[in-house]
């Protein structure tokens, strides 16, 4: 299975020391001295530019055979230095989706574990207020997505190491990326039940809090608006008192308090936005649980890979050893085909590969360790994390109750002296 | 204060009680309309039986309110509903403009029985018994609108001529400036309760849809369960609450602001009315003062005139009197009613969310328990 390369991150912090990281890639390296300027100038965004230049609704089919609208971005990139000749060449573009930037991304985590990679825009609008809309075909969220998509780009451009993953250009520039191929293949064939649990979980989490967070800003905007139209009573009653001898104390008084009753939701929702704090931080904690789930995918996969690569190297060993060719393999036909090895060449080869055996027996036990540890200390703090996140939820359904009530009390004191005020009408 | 005599503050006294209800609709070759049941129950000696059941159709309100105003011309004619409404895609035979049309035809009808003069009136009592074919012949008969229509006309153009009324007693204008103002501020209560009914059925829309979110949640919560089903169903019982706090709106202050509009326009005619009447007077009397001769002659006339005058006048502040007071009484028992609507909507919802809320601590104070055991 091919790993691309993936550096560790402490080479690449060395921009401000100026030393050149190992075999970067292209030619250009500066045996220290100079600085980050070197190490941008390797950057894709430095040769080409890159721009999200269109968004277009389209309908298609889905994974389900589902009928969809959806939006497609144009990615469009332009070689820099034909710009400077004078010269306009016409760009390369491609259309792409949302969701191919999820995958695109979803890579680069997996691929690049230490690095901080580039967040996406906002896959939906989110708590959205008054007259903003929460639909994703509304034109203004699509504009302000394709800018935050060509942002992301730029950003992944500008990064020194990922901006040379080749996945990614071809992400810029082929139509058929083989990023789908790819996610298929990153597929870990054991991970612990629980953790796919726990990440059901973390989405499931998600998406009820952002719709209920979504729903009560709605809610809030409603009793905004009840109240505050109740504060234009205050000022017609008291211009009506003024032409009404026996009417005109009764209204004038119960008109303020009109403006008393309209002026208290301003507190209200300023209590609820707390409320709203709460939900927020358990929305955002779902994106921690995931990210621990992620991190065990990713060590679970790497456990695997290990594994697999041990069992070729003890299958090749055993091949050489005996002579047999269980598997076909293009070495063995040629090898028959041109001749076979001295005894000495396959001698040599099999102290080689017991060698690796050895070592990456010691590695998988290390792994192995490693993994278990995780796993039961993951474990143990999201059992902690349960606690406080039931506890925590209650408080915050609890505290929204005191809040109604409280709301429902200023309410009838309010109400009971704008009636008394009515009765001496 | 004390003295505020009202058929409808003492039943004991009311002797026609009468319903507006049944909206049917009829059609025929020529055209579509509605006809509604009108139900007279009364105990005077003027009518032939204690009971009565007729089908009336709006056009024969608008007789019955033209023949009051004929008759009555300075008393103040209750208001009808309108002919069709503009605004607002309310089609002319939907639903709830029958319901609206029909609940102010009661209005109307019960107003005129409860007014000391016009429930007497002749042609209101034919309406109320004569059967459709009775009523129809009765119509006809009546003395033409356009004998009427003659006098009236003069009698507008002189007062228009004259540039207004020059002796109409400072009590009408008074009232006159009192309805321009009057009428500014209901149609401003009217529209701003109109946007309040408007911003509670989008809350009453919004809580519906926030409530079973909650629901949704319990299943993916299991030890949250109960804390979520219970904030749902207080959403739930609130938005309940809310519902009838718009009905009580609905039926309690948007038809009576809505009424009071209408009787803007009908004060207007009212004082028109007056002031012709009085042109009547004033014109006789310049015609008068132009020819020295033959003075004797028209003084009878101008006698006449003169208590035509002063009875429309009296009959005019008496009536006027009694509205203002009407008008306060549902005033205040619309807004009162608004007040009480509003204290019961939030005891509705505190209740809901104070028993919420019990439950919760007796289920944390059970919980500290049994954590502190051992």
């Amino acid at each position: 299975m091919e790993r691309p390369e993936a550096e560790p991150l402490g080479a690449s912090h060395s921009c401000q020391t100026g030393e050149a990281e190992p075999g970067t890639g292209p030619a250009e390296e500066e045996p220290g001295g100079a600085a980050a300027g070197t190490m941008m100038e390797d950057c894709l965004s430095k040769k080409i530019e890159i721009t999200v230049s269109e968004a277009e609704k389209r309908t298609g089919r889905n994974a389900m055979n589902m009928q969809e609208t959806y939006t497609a971005y144009l990615i469009e990139t332009r070689a820099v230095e034909s710009q400077t000749e004078g010269q306009c060449s016409p760009p390369d573009s491609l259309w792409r989706r949302y969701s191919e930037f999820e995958l695109l991304r979803n890579y680069l985590l997996v691929n690049y574990p230490h690095i901080v990679v580039p967040p996406l825009p906002e896959k939906r609008a989110e708590f959205v207020w008054h007259k903003l809309s929460a639909d994703n075909m509304d034109p203004d969220f699509v504009e302000r997505r394709r800018i935050g998509l060509e942002n992301f780009l730029i950003r992944v451009a500008s990064h020194p190491i990922i901006c040379q993953d080749k996945i990614f250009y071809s992400f810029l520039t082929q139509a058929d990326s083989r990023l789908k191929a790819l996610n298929a293949t990153f597929r870990v064939k054991n991970p612990d039940k629980r953790f796919t649990e726990l990440k059901h979980y973390s989405d499931e989490l998600q998406s009820v809090i952002s719709h209920l967070l979504r729903v009560r800003a709605r809610v809030a905007d409603r009793l905004y608006g009840v109240y505050k139209v109740h504060g234009n009573y205050g000022r017609v009653f008291s211009e009506w008192s003024a032409i009404e001898k026996e009417m005109g104390d009764g209204l004038q008084s119960a008109g303020h308090h009109m403006d008393v009753y309209a002026g208290s939701i301003d507190d209200i929702l300023e209590e609820e936005e707390h409320y709203a704090d709460q939900l927020k931080e358990y929305l955002f904690y779902a994106e921690a649980l995931r990210a621990v789930c992620r991190k065990h995918e990713l060590m679970q996969y790497d456990l695997e890979i290990a594994a697999q690569d041990l069992a070729s190297k003890k299958q090749q060993c055993e091949e050489l050893a005996t002579g047999t060719l269980r598997t076909f393999s293009l070495k063995g036909m040629t090898s028959k085909l041109f001749g076979q090895e001295t005894p000495e060449q396959r001698e040599g080869k099999i102290k080689v590969l017991e060698e690796q055996i050895h070592e990456g027996e010691e590695q998988l036990k290390s792994k192995n360790v490693e993994s278990r540890e995780f796993v039961k200390s993951a474990w143990t703090d999201i059992e902690r994390f349960k606690e406080q996140k039931n506890h925590d939820l209650k408080e915050a359904l609890i505290s929204y109750a005191v809040m109604q009530i409280s709301m429902c009390k200023k309410g009838i004191q309010v109400w009971t002296n704008a009636k008394e005020c009515f009765s001496k009408m | 204060m004390l003295n505020q005599y009202k058929f409808e503050d003492e039943p004991e006294l009311r002797d026609l009680f009468i319903t507006v209800d049944d909206p049917e609709s009829h059609i025929t070759a020529i055209e579509t309309f509605i006809t509604y049941r009108v139900v007279t129950k009364t105990s005077r000696g003027e009518f032939d039986s204690s009971e009565y059941e007729v089908r009336r159709r709006y056009q024969d309100f608008l007789w019955l309110k033209s023949r009051l105003e004929e008759a009555h011309p300075t008393l103040i004619i209750p208001p009808l509903p309108e002919k069709f409404i503009m605004k607002g895609m309310v089609e002319r035979f939907s639903d709830e403009f029958i319901e609206t049309r029909r609940k102010a035809l009661h209005k109307f009808l019960n107003r005129i029985a409860e007014h000391p003069t016009l429930t007497f009136n002749e042609d209101f009592k034919i309406f109320l018994t004569a059967q459709a074919w009775e009523l129809s012949s009765h119509k006809k008969q009546g003395p033409g609108l356009f004998s009427r229509m003659g006098q009236t006309v003069r009698a507008v153009a002189s007062s228009v001529r004259g540039g207004g009324v020059k002796n109409r007693p400072d009590m009408f204008t008074d009232i006159n400036d009192y309805m321009e103002t009057f009428n500014q501020k209901i149609n401003l209560l009217d529209k701003i309760s109109q946007r309040i009914y408007k911003e509670e059925r989008g809350y009453y829309c919004e809580m519906k849809e926030y409530g079973p979110i909650h629901t949704l949640w319990c299943a993916s919560e299991e030890d949250l369960v109960d804390s979520l089903k219970g904030v749902a169903s207080c959403i739930d019982k609130c938005c309940k609450a809310t519902e009838n706090r718009m009905a009580g709106l609905s039926e309690n202050l948007l038809p009576v602001l809505h009424e009071y509009i209408l009787y803007s326009e009908v004060l207007t005619g009212v004082l028109k009315r007056r002031d012709q009447i009085q042109a009547e007077l004033d014109s006789k009397v310049d015609a008068l003062s132009n020819k020295k001769a033959e003075k004797d002659l028209p003084t009878e006339e101008i006698g006449n005139l003169e208590d035509k005058v002063e009875c429309a006048n009296n009959a005019l502040k008496a009536d006027w009197d009694r509205w203002k007071q009407n008008m306060q009484h549902d005033m205040k028992t619309a807004f009162l009613s608004v007040a009480e609507n509003n204290i019961h909507y939030y005891e509705q919802c505190l209740a809901t969310w104070e028993s919420f809320l019990t439950c919760q601590t007796v289920d944390l104070h059970l919980g500290e328990d049994s954590e502190e055991k051992p």
